[in-house]
């Protein structure tokens, strides 16, 4: 499979195998003009398989997001073709407005326009909890 | 400006220092006597709760300090719809400090985001409920002259019973403190409490379904009731609601100076006839509770 090789742009490595997608839909990727390519079940060494994201355009990209779906995942930045800055993003302190709490007693439940927080408790076990109700993230 | 919305809040200096204010409130009642006076405390609760809001306003007054507030969600404008942030940031323009409860869960912290003053969270849902667990650290201080090493049994609803939790969270941070765990198997603490608590504060528990076998090694029995309104299901409350009850009998085997607690409501989960017993200490934790509420809010006002 061919696909075009980015001038400038973003490559997101090592994605973990089936969450390419979800992870386009997060970053809201639909919303962009340029070329995106989601390849799926790439051939990964450490891994077996791999999704990967190109994206031919440098944006900012919201790392905590990504640290949260994997802190493995890289990023690496082309610019003229050339990867000039190779980045691995940190599991965030704390996630806003990402992922919903799902504790029907949870205050976020009633008053919807409310920002679902979460925050790191457990750096090990990458565990979060909402911010309100403490209910664990699934 | 700081808030109260978790017990895990508090360093365990914070609350020795907390107790201590309480305990001098106690003897010298006079010299707080006009401590909070001109100041107003809001108390707004969304779901009823006698004990706890009396115990706030009661409180405050005896400080010298006056109350506003609401006792329901209808009598106020929840019942038209409005958010708990805008309450909050609407009472802030009129008084001095906030408890409130409420039964969503995260409710006062929504307050503590968007208020002005400080919030103290007198019971959001089946999650916290800091103000009773610093009742129930003072009344055990009181009762045995220490909060370490000692065995706390905790009997009845361990699931859904929010002043457990919270007690586990306290009471693990003083040395050498043991806990046995009495409930049936449904009822069991839940996991998050099991391991952000017991297990990651390496806390000594075993956990047990006989109140009659626990007895004999306690020196604290936290009984708790069995709430209705925590259940989902009607026939599981039918079921359940009965399993663990206190009565005379069951205390032949206790350690003479047993100090037993209950954070009130009772229903039927501790006979009356043990009211009598001098070891039943629950009716004296409730006056305990409105010392340290003194305590907290001179702290949370800071007043000196």
């Amino acid at each position: 499979m061919l696909i075009g090789t980015i001038v400038d742009g973003i490559v997101i490595d090592h994605i973990p195998a089936g969450r390419g997608m979800e992870l386009y839909r997060y970053l809201e990727l639909d919303k962009l003009d340029c070329e995106v390519a989601l390849i799926k079940n790439a051939a990964s060494c450490k891994r077996g398989k791999k999704d990967i994201l190109k994206i031919n355009e440098v944006i900012d990209l919201n790392f905590d997001l990504l640290g949260y779906i994997d802190p493995h995942i890289t990023v690496n930045i082309i610019r003229n073709g050339e990867r000039v800055e190779k980045r691995h993003p940190d599991l965030p302190d704390e996630i806003r407005g990402v992922i919903r709490c799902k504790n029907p007693r949870c205050i976020t439940s009633c008053e919807q326009e409310l920002e679902h927080i979460f925050k790191l408790t457990d750096r090990e076990h990458r565990v979060y909890r909402c911010a309100y109700c403490d209910t664990r993230a699934k | 400006m700081r808030s109260l919305l978790d017990i895990a809040d508090l360093t365990v200096e914070e609350i020795d220092e907390l107790i201590a204010k309480a305990q001098d409130i106690i003897e010298n009642p006079d010299k707080y006597a006009e401590k909070c006076r001109r100041r107003k405390l809001a108390t707004l609760f969304y779901e009823p709760s006698t004990r706890t809001r009396l115990s706030f306003e009661s409180a405050m007054l005896e400080l010298g300090g006056s109350v506003i507030g609401f006792s329901e969600a209808q009598s106020s404008s929840a019942s038209k719809g409005e958010s708990v942030a805008d309450t909050a940031r609407v009472v802030s323009c009129f008084a001095d400090i906030i408890a409130m409860r409420h039964p969503m869960e995260g409710a006062p912290r929504v307050a503590a985001m968007n208020a002005s003053i400080p919030v103290i969270n007198a019971g959001d849902g089946g999650h916290n409920h800091p103000t009773q667990t610093l009742t129930d650290l003072l009344t055990i201080k009181r009762e045995k002259g220490r909060l370490d090493h000692m065995t706390v049994g905790c009997c009845g609803d361990l699931k859904f019973g929010r002043t457990v939790h919270s007690l586990l969270g306290a009471m693990s941070r003083y040395e050498g403190v043991d806990f046995v765990l009495i409930s049936p198997e449904e009822l069991r603490v839940p996991e998050h409490v099991r391991t952000d608590i017991l297990n990651a504060g390496h806390v000594k528990y075993r956990e047990t379904e006989s109140l009659l076998e626990a007895m004999p090694e306690l020196d604290v029995l936290y009984m708790t009731r069995v709430q209705r309104e925590r259940f989902i299901s009607e026939a599981d409350y039918v079921r359940l609601k009965d399993t663990y009850i206190l009565t005379p009998d069951k205390l032949d085997t206790a350690k003479a100076d047993l100090s037993i607690l209950h954070p009130l409501p009772r229903v039927n989960e501790i006979s009356v006839a043990i009211d009598r017993d001098p070891r039943a200490c629950y009716f004296r934790q409730v006056l305990n509770g409105k010392y340290i509420r003194m305590a907290l809010i001179m702290k949370l006002l800071e007043v000196e």
